[in-house]
């Protein structure tokens, strides 16, 4: 009997037992996609979380005037704080002192609404800084320019603005060249930032960023700074950067121990690294729920399979009584589970794909590779086990048994 | 005679068969030594009472179960030391078995059931066909050989079970109690066939607890407790063995 034989009997056998075959191959359909779905849902949120990672700048580091401490201890020590200055930040771009920086900036935070005729915006960021603070918050200008050192030394009243700022004044117009008035000083507009998007509860284009002395001339008056920000080389060296700046701050501001440090470092790489492992945690959870459908799927298959050849049994003895040898018995079934199994599982990787084309739990799914193989090749493995081993259990019995068996 | 293995005229031949269930206390000897030769071209009817091993013995002579003690040759060649893959070949080739519950492929038509051995035997699908529709010509089924064992009454399953074990052109029919599931009638139009079958030269095997299916076999054996207790010809001729 040939090969080609058998796989007809195969077929035959599949299509007379319609029923069976499609709830195998659903169960293996299911296992297999919601494994692919659930995994890419992990890998999306994961993957969601490395993007504003990124989108932050892992190597900027802010500095900000107050203790480390809590309680008492921080109290005590709070008369003795010195402000960030000006002098600060300048230290903080001396690259003998600092190697691993690359550029600070100081910032001088003010609450300001601008007005624009009838239109007001309240930006959520409203700072005095340094050109470097573009580079190292990682904003870009995209329309217009940035300000330049000159503009700070001049103290010109130019500023550069997010795009809800500018949506909120101007509208669809173009805010290059246009004057506002932010708490009754007008200042120029030379240029927009590249949309950021939001970063946890602020509007990271919610933005106005003007030269510091014009924001400490009209506005703020001179005041210690609100904070600094570092820009370490890259973000390997970020941990170095941050031992540099303590020396050079502790040095700057006589603290005697770390615990009485009255400034504090914010490290965003440090501040993400909690909300990363956590969603590390979902993924690992959701890996799990996808293990558990799959091992449910897989119970599923061995279950039809199982029935399917105890029910098949009968007629595996009629087939050894009329003369079938064992090989072409165990092949037919083999075949039969080999067809189901690839089936089911191709259009598991096929519905996982068109699964995790949907935005799920808000998330947009990120299907991996790996996790198509495995689901692929375990519930195929699963389905030829199980519908093979059964087989060659009941093809080995002798035709009488096969047939007395109920 | 015991020693004449080889003799051409002898198609089954059984010495002290044994076949036991369960051991110690509880054993049970289905077939305790049974002696027993059938030559070429006989029809046999074996009776006896519920329980005295008719079907255990059956089954061995199919080849379809193994005896625990003693030999059986089938055409000469000793059965009961062959591996399944030679015994599959022997069931194909030699014997056609007809069951009392017919036994026949589920949602599969009668033309499937009866090409069915002829398929493991390796025949070529046009060949298959042929003899599959000429053996249901036989017996009285040309117009039903696309319906499925379900859409077919008991006699007509039957039918195409006689058809599935005579399509392979066996030397042996062996049939365990063929008739229990069918009227008279169907009963009458399958013991005309197999007449007609043993009029063409072939050895037939019947198990029945019916006087007037035994009446037509041209040899009686009754067994009791897994032993033969009587081996009569019917009609005008004596004993045989
Ligand atoms: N698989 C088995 N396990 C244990 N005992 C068995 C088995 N098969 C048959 N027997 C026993 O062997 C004995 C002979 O059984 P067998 O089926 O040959 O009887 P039979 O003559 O065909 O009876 P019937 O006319 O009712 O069909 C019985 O006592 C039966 O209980
Ligand atoms: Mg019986």
């Amino acid at each position: 009997m040939n090969v080609l034989e058998i796989i007809r009997f195969a077929l035959r056998g599949l299509t007379i037992n319609r029923l069976r075959t499609f709830l195998t191959t659903l169960g293996i359909m299911i296992g297999v996609s919601s494994v692919i779905i659930l995994t890419a849902v992990g890998n999306g949120s994961s993957k969601a979380v490395q993007q504003s990672l990124d989108r932050l700048g892992t190597n900027s580091i802010q500095v900000r005037s107050g203790s480390s401490g809590f309680g008492a201890r921080a109290r005590a020590v709070s008369n003795n704080t010195k402000p960030l200055t000006i002098l600060d930040a300048a230290a903080l771009n001396d690259p003998k002192q600092v190697p691993d920086v690359k550029q600070a900036a100081p910032i001088a935070n003010a609450n300001a609404t601008c007005v624009n005729g009838s239109s007001t915006s309240t930006p959520a960021t409203f700072s005095g800084t340094w050109p470097s603070y573009f580079e190292a918050s990682n904003n870009q200008v995209v329309k217009g320019s940035y300000f330049t050192l000159d503009d700070v030394n001049q103290g010109r009243r130019v500023a550069v603005i997010g795009n809800t700022t500018a949506t909120e004044l101007f509208g669809t117009d173009n805010p290059i060249g246009q004057t506002v008035k932010c708490a009754g000083i007008p200042f120029t507009i030379i240029g927009t930032t590249a949309i950021k998007g939001s970063s946890g509860f602020t509007d990271g284009d919610s933005l106005f960023l003007a030269p510091i002395t014009a924001v400490e001339n009209s506005i703020t008056g001179y005041q210690p700074l609100s904070a600094i920000i570092v820009e370490a080389k890259s973000s390997k060296v970020t941990d170095l950067a941050q031992a540099e700046i303590q020396t050079v701050l502790d040095t700057r501001h006589k603290v005697r121990g770390t615990s009485s440090r009255d400034y504090r470092l914010f490290n965003q790489a440090s501040l993400l690294a909690t909300s990363s492992s956590s969603s590390q945690v979902f993924t690992v959870l959701l890996a799990a729920v996808a293990g558990i459908s799959l091992l449910v799927g897989g119970i599923g298959i061995t279950n039809i399979m199982l029935v399917t050849v105890i029910e098949r049994t009968r007629e595996i003895g009629i087939r050894k009584a009329i003369g079938a040898p064992k090989g072409v018995i165990l092949s037919q079934f083999l075949i039969e589970a080999t067809i189901l199994s690839l089936v089911g599982g191709a259009l598991g990787v096929i519905g996982g794909y068109i699964g995790s084309h949907f935005t799920i739990v808000g998330v947009k799914p990120v299907v991996m590779p790996s996790s198509v193989f495995l689901a692929f090749g375990v519930s195929v493995l699963i389905g030829l086990f199980f519908g093979g081993y059964p087989a060659s259990r009941a093809a080995s019995l002798r035709p009488i048994e096969a047939l007395r068996h109920e | 005679m015991d020693n004449q293995t080889s003799n051409a005229s002898v198609v089954i031949d059984v010495r002290k068969a044994v076949k036991k269930y369960g051991s110690g206390e509880s054993a049970i000897y289905a077939l305790a030594g049974v002696d027993l030769k059938i030559y070429a071209g006989e029809y046999v009817a074996i009776m006896g009472p519920s329980g005295s091993g008719k079907s255990t013995l059956m089954n061995m002579l199919g080849a379809l179960d193994i005896m625990t003690s003693g030999q059986y040759f089938l055409d000469g060649i000793e059965i009961s030391s062959m591996d399944e893959n030679a015994l599959s070949v022997v069931r194909g080739r030699k014997i056609g078995f007809i069951f009392q519950s017919f036994n026949l492929i589920p949602r599969t038509t009668a033309l499937a059931n009866v090409e069915l051995p002829m398929a493991y035997q390796g025949i070529k699908s046009a060949e298959r066909k042929k003899r599959a529709l000429a053996a249901l010509q036989v017996v009285g089924l040309t117009d039903r050989v696309s319906h499925e064992p379900t859409e077919l009454s008991g006699g007509q399953q039957q039918r195409v079970a006689v058809a599935r074990a005579l399509a392979t052109r066996p030397s042996l029919l062996l049939a365990d109690e063929p008739t229990g599931a069918l009227d008279s009638k169907s009963t009458e139009d399958l013991l005309d066939l197999f007449d007609q079958i043993n009029a063409a030269g072939r050895t037939v095997v019947v198990i029945t607890h019916e006087h007037d299916v035994a009446q037509r076999a041209k040899r009686v054996i009754r067994m009791r407790d897994g032993k033969i207790i009587s081996d009569t010809l019917n009609a005008n001729q004596g004993v045989s063995a």
